[in-house]
């Protein structure tokens, strides 16, 4: 079947998007509108003495300022995290108080204290601005490695030396053990640097209040309506849940950072209960810099040991992780659970350790970004390997091979179960494309034009599909990882598949179809997918943690099976056959080894008409399912990277990418594809460009694309990709997950390329004048000419 | 945002000293200045509109002159709010040297902005800062000598 799994299908939604028709939230129109505009703090830490908003008030056309005293009386929740960490004394992780418009203190840069609602936007944001709030400034505590030192200010007044929790997994002693009886110890030091998410589409939020129902709709740039309704209602208090109808249409980029529930969308919700009209805001690109959950920001040292024959005998890393100003939704998550575990990378280590203090900060929050705490795994092990393999004199890739798991399912020193692999044939399959054996002669001949050359590889592994409920509940995760499906089929067969996660440029319109035209046969043009509105699909947890395919397609592919079956009782029965003699392919349903069959929209049809159905069934033909995983599922991949350095200027050209995954099972080869293009893309962005910069005030220095360099697409070089497949035993499917590889994998391989090339190490974002820097300190002192 | 400087000025000290006092005189000379009023006799309400990159804003606020050795010396201080463009903190010290019957003027800032000229000007801060010092002695130096001076360059 031409539009089954494993089919390069276009994009079915790609037509509204390329002719500017899809709509997003801020291109919907509702009655009673007015605008939200936020009263923002130009201070990283100050106390609120006073907000004086008369002249703002005065102002023809503005209706209320509201501001957070206000919205604590009227009973407003502070804003929550999601994961509860223990810290490795047994204390629970300590949580600063997040209210959605600030009451005592400002915390960073744009924190919000007030909302302005007026009848334009520009008379909101004017409005906003004459909004006088006489604040008494503070001292900041800014820097992620100092955070925790005595004498910096506090972030909040009753949290110690600024740290959310001093958090432990592996065994100290046995790793120190190990590191102490290693032939070689190899230390790294590392910044991951902090970014900033840049969805194409800004955040945007439209809250309508209807006095008549007691009842609120909120139109948002949501990754998972149902999960910002159940957070709405059961900790925000602003509706009980079937008063709360929360609708995230068509979303143009997330990345992680439209995962969280931010203090705008809830303000604006209770504002348009103030005031009886409905209230409409968009983020400006500078709001976005200044508010959008940031990311990374770790410092880490680290150290491995090595055997006489170069296997793995310790692994030890200490991070401090910068949470920023307020515990963000998953922001206690990130740098734990989906780090600390994921630091065996696709090596046997027999003992591992990992620390990790969070310490708050006055910055913005920073939370789960494409690929989230995995990234920052795989840079400080494939970057101590490659150290180590220098200075150990052996070939970076066999001293990876040296320490490949090959036998699975593998249970490591961090918790993890890896699931399939096959790091050998992806690693070969990377070095054949890439064409390792004839580097030497590139590099040379790149020498002769005064170009440094330098390859660089990354064999990383990742944790997606999160996780069995149970087990994620036993880690502190506030919520369970399941996922929904319903499918129906209609009187005239067509068919509508219902789900809880979240497409905002995943291309899930066109798998999600894949799999019910693979199952029936039917054109994919007869499937739709309905989601991202509470009020039609009962309940699903979202999109994120590569989690669609492995967790979402897997319930669709069982409420698939009841429909199946189903379809063989009513088939079986209207032919007068045994249901195990009934084959379902190409639209239609048919007696094996005879002519007899229904087409497709008869067996609808006589499902809904129920004139002639076995006896006992219910009519209709609707299936609803929930899929728990058992386990996370684990993609890999080995990326190489080649780059040529120009010594004179310090600018890094990347001449080759190859990125071979293992992503199991691929619905459609193509889409994945392009989520591979697009997480390796902004994994060279981290790598080269990005970089989120606060002063030692807490003043946010990178706060337009002037001074925050994203990449384009003359910085990339055309990709070669290739797959493995081990699939994943875990689901039904066998899916592993595509939407962070990219990103994960790609930062590191080209920093050690640039590493490779110049000989000496250097930091993320590896820009031309800490390259050009880099290259000048490590050179010798040149002899006069 | 720090910064230092010096400019010779054709007037003797006492005269210098005096429009650097005068309300008038510095209204006219600050570039921008859309309103300057004393308050007190060492404090001012400002008014000045600037433009730093992209950012434009109107910065409110209070100015003072402080440690004043007359006619030496002074310190002067202030903190503007420009709305949602951010705000501007800081001070000079300025001193006057008499030679050959001129005056010699030198000057240390240190200055803070924060907010959106902040996040997207800071790169500019330190031109423009550069720019505006120099306007406001072009200006300063055209009032105390009304007749056309040689340029010096």
């Amino acid at each position: 079947m031409s539009d089954g799994i494993g089919a390069r299908v276009k994009r079915k939604e790609d037509k509204r998007f390329l002719l500017g028709k899809g709509k997003y939230t801020d291109d919907i129109r509702v009655e009673n509108q007015s605008y939200g505009a936020f009263v923002r703090s130009p201070h990283a830490h100050a106390r609120i003495k006073g907000i004086d908003a008369s002249a703002a008030l005065a102002m023809d056309g503005v209706i209320a300022v509201h501001t957070g005293p206000e919205l604590k009386a009227d009973g407003i929740g502070d804003i929550i995290t999601g994961w509860a960490i223990t810290s490795k004394d047994g204390e629970a992780m300590k949580i600063g108080a997040w209210s959605p418009l600030a009451t005592e203190k400002v915390r960073y840069v744009g924190d919000s204290v007030a909302i302005v609602v007026a009848e334009t936007q520009a008379l909101a944001r004017l409005a906003a601005e004459a909004v006088e709030v006489d604040y008494e400034e503070l001292a900041p505590a800014v820097a992620t490695g100092e955070a925790m030192n005595p004498g910096q200010p506090l972030v909040h007044d009753e949290i110690a030396n600024n740290m959310c929790f001093d958090w432990e997994v592996g065994d100290e002693a046995k790793t120190d053990a190990g590191l102490a009886g290693a032939a070689h110890v190899t230390e790294i030091d590392l910044i991951n640097n902090r970014l900033s998410p840049n969805a194409i589409e800004p955040r945007s939020a439209i809250a309508v209040y209807d006095d008549a129902e007691d009842h609120y709709t909120l139109y948002s740039t949501s990754q998972n309506p149902h999960v910002a309704r159940l957070v709405l209602s059961a900790f925000y208090n602003v509706a009980p849940e079937h008063k709360l109808r929360v609708i995230a249409p068509d979303v143009g980029g997330g990345f992680g950072s439209k995962i969280y529930i931010y203090p705008e969308e809830i303000t604006c919700l209770w504002a348009s209960m103030k005031t009886g009209r409905s209230i409409r805001w968009t983020a400006e690109r500078s709001e976005s810099f200044m508010t959008d959950a940031h990311a990374r920001d770790h410092v880490t040292t680290a150290k491995m040991g090595f055997d006489a024959d170069g296997n793995i005998v310790g692994f030890k890393v200490d991070t401090i992780a910068n949470i920023g100003a307020y515990a963000s939704l998953f922001a206690t998550a990130t740098p734990t659970y989906l780090y600390g575990t994921l630091l065996s990378g696709q090596y046997a280590m027999p003992a591992i350790y990992c620390n990790v203090k969070a310490v708050y900060t006055n910055t913005v929050p920073v939370d789960a970004y494409r690929g989230a705490g995995r990234p920052e795994a795989t840079y400080v092990v494939e970057r101590i390997m490659e150290k180590a393999a220098r200075e150990m004199n052996m070939d970076v890739a066999e001293l990876r091979r040296k320490n490949f798991i090959r036998e699975f399912p593998y249970q490591t020193e961090v918790l993890l179960a890896y699931d399939a692999g096959d790091f050998d044939a992806v690693l070969n399959m990377a070095q054949e494309a890439a064409d390792v054996a004839g580097f030497p002669a590139r590099q040379a001949e790149a020498a002769s034009r005064g170009k440094m050359r330098g390859i660089g590889y990354s064999c990383f592994i990742e944790a997606c599909g999160l996780a069995p409920s149970a087990a994620a509940g036993s880690l502190g995760s506030g919520v369970g990882l399941w996922e929904s499906a319903e499918v129906r089929v209609n009187p005239v067969g067509t068919i509508e598949i219902l789900t809880g996660a979240h497409s905002h440029g995943q291309g899930h319109e066109t798998t999600f179809a894949q799999l019910a035209a693979d199952r029936f046969g039917l054109p994919i043009d007869n499937v739709a997918i309905v989601h991202g509105d509470t009020d039609k699909v009962q309940f699903g947890m979202g999109t994120y943690g590569s989690r669609s395919g492995p967790v979402g397609m897997s319930a669709v592919m069982k409420a698939l099976d009841k429909v199946e079956a189903k379809v063989k009782k009513i088939v079986a029965h209207s032919l007068e056959a045994a249901e195990d003699d009934i084959v379902i392919e190409g639209g239609e349903a048919k007696i094996a080894g005879t002519d007899k069959k229904m087409a497709w929209h008869e067996i609808g049809l006589a499902a809904y008409m129920a004139h002639n159905l076995p006896e006992g069934m219910e009519p209709g033909l609707k299936e609803t399912s929930f899929f728990d995983p058992v386990n996370f599922s684990f993609p890999s991949g080995c990326f190489i990277c080649e780059v040529e350095v120009d010594p004179e200027t310090g600018v890094t050209q990347i001449v080759q990418f190859v990125a071979a995954d293992d992503f199991g099972t691929i619905i459609n080869p193509m889409i994945v594809e392009g989520q591979v293009h697009g997480g390796v893309t902004q994994g060279i962005g981290q790598a080269l460009m990005e970089g989120v910069v606060y002063d030692d005030d807490g003043q946010l220095l990178t706060g337009s694309y002037m001074d925050y360099t994203m990449p384009r697409a003359d910085d990339v070089p055309s990709y070669t990709i290739g797959h493995g497949c081990t699939p994943s035993p875990n689901n039904p499917l066998g899916l592993k997950g595509c939407g962070e590889a990219g990103a994960i994998g790609s930062p590191v391989a080209v920093i050690n390329a640039i590493v490779d090339a110049i000989g000496t190490d250097v930091e993320m974002p590896a820009t031309p004048s800490r390259v050009w820097a880099a290259i000048q300190s490590s050179a010798m002192p040149q002899a006069a000419e | 945002m720090d910064m230092q400087g010096e400019h010779r000025i054709a007037a003797p000290r006492e005269a210098v000293w005096e429009a650097l006092n005068d309300d008038d005189v510095l209204r006219a000379c600050i570039p921008g200045c859309e309103s300057l009023e004393r308050t007190s006799d060492n404090e001012l309400h400002a008014v000045v509109v600037q433009k730093i990159g992209p950012v434009k804003a109107r910065f409110e606020g209070e100015v003072e002159l402080a440690n004043i050795n007359a006619p030496e010396s002074y310190t002067i201080q202030g903190e503007g709010k420009g709305g949602v463009a951010g705000f501007a903190k800081g001070g000079a010290d300025v001193t006057l040297t008499e030679e050959d019957g001129e005056t010699i003027l030198s000057y240390t800032v240190h200055a803070m902005v924060g907010g959106k000229i902040a996040q997207l000007g800071s790169r500019l801060i330190d031109s423009t800062a550069k720019k505006l010092a120099g306007k406001f002695f072009d200006n300063f130096q055209a009032h105390l000598n009304p007749e056309p001076v040689e340029e010096t360059a």
